[in-house]
């Protein structure tokens, strides 16, 4: 597609249904950004080792219209993830939430599309966080996808409530007969003392390739608690650029796992911002790569305001011809004294064509912090391996066990049992395929 | 069991080991001595089949096999075991889930049936009772943090677990002190019994306060120079390593 004018011309289509929305003013807004920056290259800062340009140069079925999808609730059929019998399961199909997809099982969530909150009592509530996240990622592809905030959702977690079902979005692309573009866009409201556990994965359907550029921005008000789990298991013809923001409002707590296993290019941006004093956020991931994958992890916690603890962890393990990012921010504003900011990166290099980028960030412009960073890239240790096959373990197993072992502290941090448990399978799988 | 012949080894174009000989049969315990640097701990190294290690001539037969051309794994899965000098630690890995494994691909190696959860725990139980060692330290990361001695009772009890043919236990006395040293070797003399034997690398003769064998070597340069009864570890004691290196300057001279 010759990308400007191709989504000018979708873009000028959906205004013109839309017109009198109180988001088409946000949309335009955005859509002018991302005439003026276009789709970030390599000459980028931020995007320095990761090229998407290439994902643009091909043709996709772009779906503004919901009633062009044929995606139905059979098609959902073995698509679901563990634990999803107790789940509020929510549904995008090529980037437009699907009421009829979707199933609601709490009555402390109240799920609506993104245009009817923004004109009800939600509006200032959407007025005032939507598109925060493009503060922090001043490029092209945060743009786009506000640019095309349509069949977007709206969920708030009521005040004092606890969801005691976790809440599964599945963004689907159905790419059975022909590549498919999709932009998902959510806003999440965790209200003052209330809890939500989240967890958002992609599936591609169909032998086509699928290109997800997607935004969730979270919302966390005082007290509240929200535990978030990104699974990235998709095929390898699909690609995704996925952003989650979370804006801790209030003193509040948010613990977030990025699990990134398989796909083409990937790159995830999350950023964690407090906005009040006293907040606590833990961050992890792991990025377990193969083949000619490519995953960017770039993350940004910003401590605007004092008295605020994060905690980051990510771990790859990086082999074939993969390649790895990790690109780790920490900003400490003026105000922010006695913040505490940790961070590392470890990486496990399985091949001599497998690399990573790792580059933390520290921007401190208070006096009274304690911040750290540390990043490893190394090889499996060798005397270990000799010291479990001096046990009788093959090599084949030594490596295994090492590399479950070096996994173990991300996984571990997933806190919802069938989620942990599915994606301890998944690695089990993998290092058995992979390290044969 | 074990027949050393005319060994030659070293590590990255350096010779270490100049032509061992050793045998032993079953039911032995055999101490190997000797200053550092004499080759002792290269020699326990060669035969666990440590990857960076050459050996240029000689033959190691075990158990009627060709011990050089087996992979360490499969030295381990034939009853070879080696303690380490210096224990591996392996965070994220608990010696409960690593032991599992180990049983059950030697198992699988001998033609055996994998241990089931049950079967497995009362094995586990049974030899943590043998050489005394607590469940709280199995259930932790692989050696992370232990001591010394929490590090070297651990190799004992996965000695214990894998009932080896043949033990090699490379200086597992060093860093312990009296009262390690006695645990550690009273689990070794309960582990020992007419059908394995144990081959001890050491540089103290404190070690043989508790653990009485049947031969012991003396290895200087790389060679064994003197070979005799539990006696000779006394008499090294008292005159010092220094008069065997002058026993073997003489005789090289003569």
């Amino acid at each position: 597609m010759n990308t400007i004018e191709y989504f000018k011309e979708h873009f000028d289509q959906l205004q013109l249904a839309g017109a009198n929305s109180s988001l088409g003013a946000i949309r335009k807004n955005a859509f002018d950004v991302f005439s003026t920056l276009g789709i970030p290259t390599t000459r980028h800062e931020e995007w320095k080792y990761t090229r998407i340009s290439g994902l643009f140069n091909k043709e996709y079925n772009f779906t503004v219209n919901p009633l062009t999808t044929s995606f139905t609730t059979n098609d959902m059929d073995g698509l679901h993830l563990p634990g999803h019998e107790q789940a509020n399961e929510l549904v995008f199909i090529n980037g437009l939430f699907s009421f009829s997809l979707s199933i609601i099982r709490s009555p402390q969530l109240v799920v609506l599309p993104l245009e009817e909150a923004s004109g009800n009592e939600y509006k200032n509530i959407v007025s005032k966080h939507l598109g925060h996240s493009g503060q922090y990622l001043k490029d092209g592809i945060n743009a786009l996808n506000t640019a095309f905030a349509y069949g977007a959702v709206f969920i708030h977690v009521k005040k004092g409530q606890s969801t005691e079902h976790p809440v599964y979005i599945y963004h689907i692309s159905d790419a059975r007969n022909s590549n498919s573009f999709s932009q998902p866009r959510s806003l999440v409201y965790v209200d003052e003392n209330a809890r939500l556990q989240l967890v958002e994965t992609f599936v591609t359907v169909g032998e086509q390739e699928s290109f997800t550029n997607q935004v969730i921005e979270i919302i966390v008000e005082k007290d509240a608690y929200l535990e978030y789990y990104k699974i990235q298991n998709d095929e390898s013809h699909s690609s995704q650029v996925s952003t989650t923001h979370i804006r801790q409002v209030g003193k509040s707590y948010t613990h977030s796992v990025v699990i990134s296993l398989n796909g083409n290019i990937i790159r995830n941006n999350l950023n964690v911002i407090f906005d009040a004093a006293h907040c606590e956020s833990h961050l992890y991931g792991l990025y377990c790569l193969k083949n000619e994958m490519h995953v960017d992890n770039h993350t940004v916690v910003d401590n605007v305001q004092p008295h605020c603890l994060s905690n980051e962890l990510y771990k790859g393990i990086v082999g074939d011809n993969a390649t790895g990012v990790f690109n780790g921010k920490i900003f400490v504003r003026k105000d922010a004294q006695k913040t505490n900011a940790y961070q590392s990166n470890k990486n496990i290099l399985l091949s001599e064509n497998a690399s990573v980028n790792a580059k933390p960030q520290l921007e401190i412009f208070a006096d009274d912090v304690k911040c750290s960073h540390g990043c490893t890239v190394g090889s499996l240790d060798e005397e270990a391996q000799f010291y479990l096959m001096s046990r009788g373990l093959s090599k084949h197993s030594a490596r295994a066990l090492l590399l479950q072992a070096f996994a173990i502290d991300i996984l571990e941090n997933i806190k919802s049992e069938p989620i942990r448990l599915y994606v301890e399978q998944l690695i089990s799988k993998r290092l058995e395929i992979d390290t044969v | 069991m074990l027949r050393i012949h005319n060994l030659h080894a070293g590590i990255e174009g350096k010779k270490i080991l100049n032509g061992i000989n050793l045998e032993i049969k079953t039911g032995e315990v055999h101490v190997i001595m000797g200053p550092n640097g004499s080759g002792k701990s290269t020699l326990a190294s060669v035969l666990a089949g440590r990857e960076n290690y050459e050996v240029s001539a000689g033959s190691v037969e075990y158990l009627g096999k060709d011990l050089l051309d087996m992979s360490p794994e499969d030295r381990a899965r034939e009853g070879l075991f080696l303690a380490f000098q210096y224990p591996v630690e392996i965070p994220g890995l608990s010696t409960t889930n690593f032991m599992k494994t180990a049983v059950n691909e030697i198992r699988k190696y001998r033609g055996q049936e994998p241990l089931d959860a049950v079967a497995f725990l009362r094995m586990m139980k049974e030899k943590m009772a043998l050489v005394n060692i607590d469940q709280s330290l199995l259930s932790r990361p692989l050696n992370e943090g232990f001591s010394g001695g929490e590090k070297k009772r651990n190799e004992i009890f996965q000695m214990a677990m894998l009932q080896p043919k043949l033990a090699i236990m490379d200086e597992t006395d060093s860093g312990l002190d009296i009262d390690a040293i006695r645990i550690v070797s009273d689990s070794v003399n309960k582990l020992h019994n007419k059908d394995n034997a144990v081959l001890l690398v050491t540089h103290y003769q404190r070690l043989l306060d508790y653990i009485i064998p049947d031969f012991v070597h003396v290895m200087y340069n790389g060679r064994i120079v003197k070979s005799g009864p539990k006696e000779l570890a006394l008499e090294l004691e008292e005159k010092g390593y220094d008069f065997i290196k002058h026993e073997v300057g003489v005789g090289e001279e003569a």
